[in-house]
């Protein structure tokens, strides 16, 4: 699994880092900076509650 | 402007510059002949030459052209062809001049591309700036309905004059009458574009190459080039050339020969930019050595893009140059995505007050740092093209990035700009 922003959709609200550290830092904007390597299974679920509660809905998990 | 020939099976595309006026349907015919029949030439069969061709699209993503074929004859629903002639690149004119000169090479080439992918529809689309396309195209479209030439309806669409009005999810989102911005890609164009159907656009260099393959064959296409990049491509060259203009090259000809197309150098060089807007700053060094090869431009971080290069002369500032070109990039952001709009200004800012002498210490570790973090975090490539432009002026013109922050401008920052940009867009320097 990756991860991908819909950066047009993204706001910033960086929720994201915070449920995913491991994979997902903001940059000083507060925009989310992405590990583009395939999710560890490991973390898999955590990518999953990411992407369900960014409040823009703005990060898709890709099958890689 | 000039427009020349240049040596060995060339020109192909721009043969028909010398047979009267090639925007006339007789003169076009005369030079190029007859395109084969749909009986000649099926659509499966087409897709199959392109294929064995290694035609790539000349828009500057290089993207197999065939590949997108197959993809839009993959898709649900009737499929869509637009001819993509917004050149937004100030640096590119050969879609002008092919949409000039060469009206019937494109169309052929789009009516191909319609033959190819099952398609009854036809856009033809170019900026609003170039009204010389629009005459030219109108000419051409009545010559070939009273000649009853073409299976496709054809239909011109004039765009907004942006940088990033010829992407082609801002295409789409313009012809579809949203504004000339990019979208989020899936879905896809070749999935669902104009008018939510399948849609092939290509460049109309492109689809001008399309017409030639389909004329003689993928052999004869790959007589010129190379294995990886067969045939010829057409170039823009300006700065300090005896010549600038648009040439049409063999595919990853050397450096040394493009600038021989043009006439040669007219002044001592101090650096190349290759790629366009979105392209690379090369040390004048290169000269000798470069190729314009995928592999060998990779090699130095560049990428021939839509084919545009400029020799800047020694007497030009580079920092003056860089610097002047990103604030303008940055100032064409669409605005849509956070990154790209708060990058892209950070850097043209700081580079502004290194420029200037007045930037904070921290200038080189921000750029440093924005410029790795920024690449493929947009829904189109602006940012990665911005930092492309920007990271490697940094490194080819180290030395008067360092003096420009502890001295300010220089005596050559206050010459006539080598660099230009349209005159309507919202420049802050």
């Amino acid at each position: 699994m990756q991860i991908r922003v819909n950066a047009i959709g993204c706001v910033g609200h960086g929720l994201c880092a915070e449920l995913l550290p491991e994979w997902i830092r903001l940059d000083q904007w507060g925009y989310p900076i992405i590990n583009d390597d395939a999710v560890p299974a490991g973390l898999e679920a955590h990518a999953r509650r990411a992407a369900r509660d960014c409040p823009t809905l703005a990060l898709r998990l890709e099958r890689g | 402007m000039s427009i020349a020939a240049t040596a060995g099976g060339l020109p192909r595309l721009l043969r028909g510059l010398s047979f009267g006026d090639p925007a006339e349907l007789d003169s076009h015919l005369e030079a190029y002949g007859p395109l084969p029949t749909p009986r000649e030439l099926g659509s499966r069969a087409l897709v199959t030459l392109v294929e064995r061709s290694g035609l790539c699209g000349r828009g500057g993503a290089a993207f197999p052209t065939a590949t997108k074929m197959r993809a839009v004859r993959a898709a649900r629903g009737r499929p869509i062809v637009v001819a993509n002639g917004c050149e937004s690149e100030p640096l590119s004119a050969k879609d002008e001049l092919l949409l000039r000169e060469l009206p019937h090479l494109v169309l052929d080439g789009a009516a191909l591309a319609a033959r190819a992918v099952g398609a009854d529809e036809v856009i033809v689309a170019f900026e609003e700036s170039n009204s010389t396309a629009r005459h030219s195209l109108e000419r051409a479209l009545a010559e070939r309905r009273a000649a009853r030439s073409d299976g496709a309806r054809v239909e011109l669409f004039v765009a907004d004059q942006r940088f990033l009005s010829g992407q082609e999810t801002a295409l789409v989102s313009q012809i579809n009458g949203g504004p000339a911005k990019p979208t989020f890609s899936p879905p896809r164009p070749t999935d669902r574009g104009v008018r939510r159907r399948p849609t092939l656009i290509n460049n109309v260099e492109t689809l001008a190459q399309l017409a030639l393959i389909a004329r003689h064959g993928a052999e004869w296409f790959r007589e010129l080039g190379t294995e990886d990049e067969p045939g010829s491509r057409l170039v823009t060259v300006a700065g300090a050339v005896n010549a600038p203009g648009v040439y049409e090259i063999e595919s990853a000809t050397s450096l040394r020969m493009l600038l021989r197309a043009a006439g040669g150098t007219s002044a001592e060089l101090g650096g190349l930019l290759v790629g366009g807007y979105f392209g690379a700053w090369l040390p004048a060094a290169t000269v000798g050595q470069l190729d314009l090869s995928r592999a060998s431009l990779a090699r130095h971080g560049a990428a021939l893009g839509c084919g545009a290069l400029v020799a800047l002369p020694e007497s030009a500032c580079p920092v003056a140059e860089a610097v002047r070109i990103a604030i303008y990039l940055a100032t064409e952001t669409a605005g849509q995505c956070g990154p790209c709009v708060h990058g892209t200004a950070a850097i043209a800012r700081t580079l502004h007050g290194i420029a200037e002498g007045r930037a904070p210490s921290t200038a080189f570790a921000d750029l440093e740092r924005w410029t790795a973090e920024l690449p493929g975090r947009g829904a189109c490539h602006h940012p990665s093209g911005l930092v492309r432009f920007v990271s490697t002026a940094l490194r080819t013109f180290a030395d008067q990035f360092d003096e420009h922050a502890r001295r300010g401008p220089c005596r050559r920052c206050d010459g006539d700009p080598v660099l230009h940009f349209p005159s309507s867009a919202l420049a802050l320097a």
